[in-house]
């Protein structure tokens, strides 16, 4: 059994969901341009994981294992389509934004690799603190590339001017690259070459 | 009963959609009230940045006051005081058998299949002088309807503003008609020649600007011919004679005292 500590903790550097497993990286991006669209879609895939671990979990010892991954799915899928629809009456700007992603969250990996993993294994309770690991883990990626690529991107922090554009009159040149996907995934790259040279057991055999 | 029967399964299955549905349902339901405030708000701030009039900072309401809707019988032409402007749908109003109206497939353009016989218009009005009109517009792209207003200057042919405010198009390739550099290729544009022919028109490519007929053609958009083409036709339908120009002569004519 594992300790309910490491459950919480883990996924957010020893095992990230990016980092490590290389999971929910269409995300990461395509919603990473700006930090205001990414705190919502974080808040947003914690709340789906943690809720899918928990109910799936609650129910773990009814589902027959042949439909398993349908259940599964059609828990995520609920809470999927009530957070869509929350942020169209809540934050009707940012759910434009995130358009079609929110809807996508259904498809992340890491919601149904947990449900799979993890809360068909383990109690509600322990499968509660594994779903907020894993988002908080998933977010702290999705923010570092955001804040990374916003600032780079647009010269902005949460919409307010870092670096005084040249088009606004200021000196900062924004690297139009940036707020292309591609640059996400240079980021993220570096990030998991940075995170394993700092935990080196993270470092896959080489075949 | 194991847990591996048919009967569980379906028993299982059964019990998870009925309450999964209630869920969504409860959701989509209760929440209905504010999304709908929402879109009318939107739909509204959408109105005054076709007619580049929207500004952040100034509530919405007020800066809407400015604009004064009516409902318009397009076959016609004219203003008509039938429906109460507030509360008028011209999307639910072309399902309505009453109300809706058949196009005929040739001259189906923008590909909506029928379309309300009545339709709200905005006009922008100064003292007594109409100074833009603002003309909701919609048409199929390539995956979904696309839902736009244009706004023409009181000359009735020259573009101030288009823009779309709901669609399903690809993010990044047809979503790209929300791009503002696309945008901003419209003002200025011509929707009719001098002898009142619709000539508005969206190019495969770039529009050559030393043709003569520049001035009718807007870029098309790279990976999204589909989309591009979509919004060039439903402009053709809408401004042709099945669409508003009954009205646009109208006015030219009578002006707003019909």
């Amino acid at each position: 059994m594992s300790k309910p500590r490491d459950v919480l903790f883990d996924p957010l550097f020893n095992k990230n969901p990016i980092g490590l497993q290389i999971l929910g990286i269409c995300s990461a991006l395509a919603v990473t341009t700006k930090l205001e669209t990414v705190i919502v879609m974080a808040l947003a895939v914690t709340f789906v994981i943690a809720g899918s671990n928990v109910s799936v979990s609650l129910i773990r010892n009814q589902i027959p294992g042949s439909i398993r991954i349908i259940v599964e799915i059609t828990i995520i899928a609920t809470l999927v389509i009530i957070v869509d629809q929350f942020l169209k009456a809540y934050a009707f700007g940012i759910s434009k934004q995130l358009s079609v992603f929110v809807g996508l969250i259904i498809t992340n990996c890491i919601v149904l690799g947990r449900a799979e993993a993890f809360a068909m294994k383990n109690p509600p309770g322990l499968s509660f603190l594994d779903g907020i690991g894993n988002g908080l883990g998933y977010s702290i990626v999705l923010l570092i590339v955001a804040f990374f690529r916003e600032l780079f991107g647009a010269g902005k922090l949460l919409g307010f001017t870092i670096l005084p554009n040249v088009n606004e009159g200021g000196w900062y040149l924004p690297n139009g690259l940036m707020l292309l996907p591609p640059s996400a995934f240079f980021i993220i790259g570096l990030l998991i070459w940075a995170l394993r040279s700092w935990k080196t057991d993270q470092i896959e055999e080489e075949n | 009963m194991s847990r591996d029967s048919t009967a569980r399964v379906l028993s299982v299955a059964f019990v998870l959609c009925v309450v999964c549905s209630i869920l969504v349902s409860a959701a989509a339901v209760g929440l209905s009230d504010r999304q709908e405030r929402n879109k009318a708000e939107e739909k509204k701030k959408n109105i005054l940045q076709a007619a580049g009039l929207y500004e952040a900072d100034v509530s919405i309401e007020e800066q809407f006051s400015k604009i004064e809707a009516r409902i318009v019988d397009l076959q016609s032409g004219e203003f008509t005081v039938e429906f109460d402007v507030a509360t008028f749908d011209s999307r639910s109003a072309a399902r309505d058998p009453e109300t809706s109206y058949r196009i005929a497939p040739d001259l189906d353009l923008a590909a909506i299949k029928a379309r309300s016989r009545y339709k709200d218009v905005y006009l922008v009005i100064a003292g007594d002088e109409l100074q833009q009109l603002i003309l909701p517009v919609h048409g199929k792209g390539l995956w979904s309807t696309m839902y736009g207003f244009i706004s023409l200057a009181n000359d009735f042919t020259t573009v101030n503003g288009f823009a779309f405010y709901e669609h399903g198009e690809t993010p990044g390739l047809g979503g790209e008609i929300d791009n503002p550099s696309w945008k901003k290729q419209w003002p200025g544009k011509k929707v009719y020649d001098e002898s009142g022919k619709t000539r508005i028109e969206v190019l495969k490519g770039t529009v050559d600007k030393s043709s003569q007929d520049a001035i009718y053609q807007a870029d098309g958009l790279a990976g999204a011919t589909l989309t591009a083409r979509g919004v060039g036709n439903l402009l053709k339908y809408w401004m042709g004679d099945n669409g508003y120009k009954p009205f646009i002569n109208k006015l030219k004519t009578a002006g707003l005292k019909q």
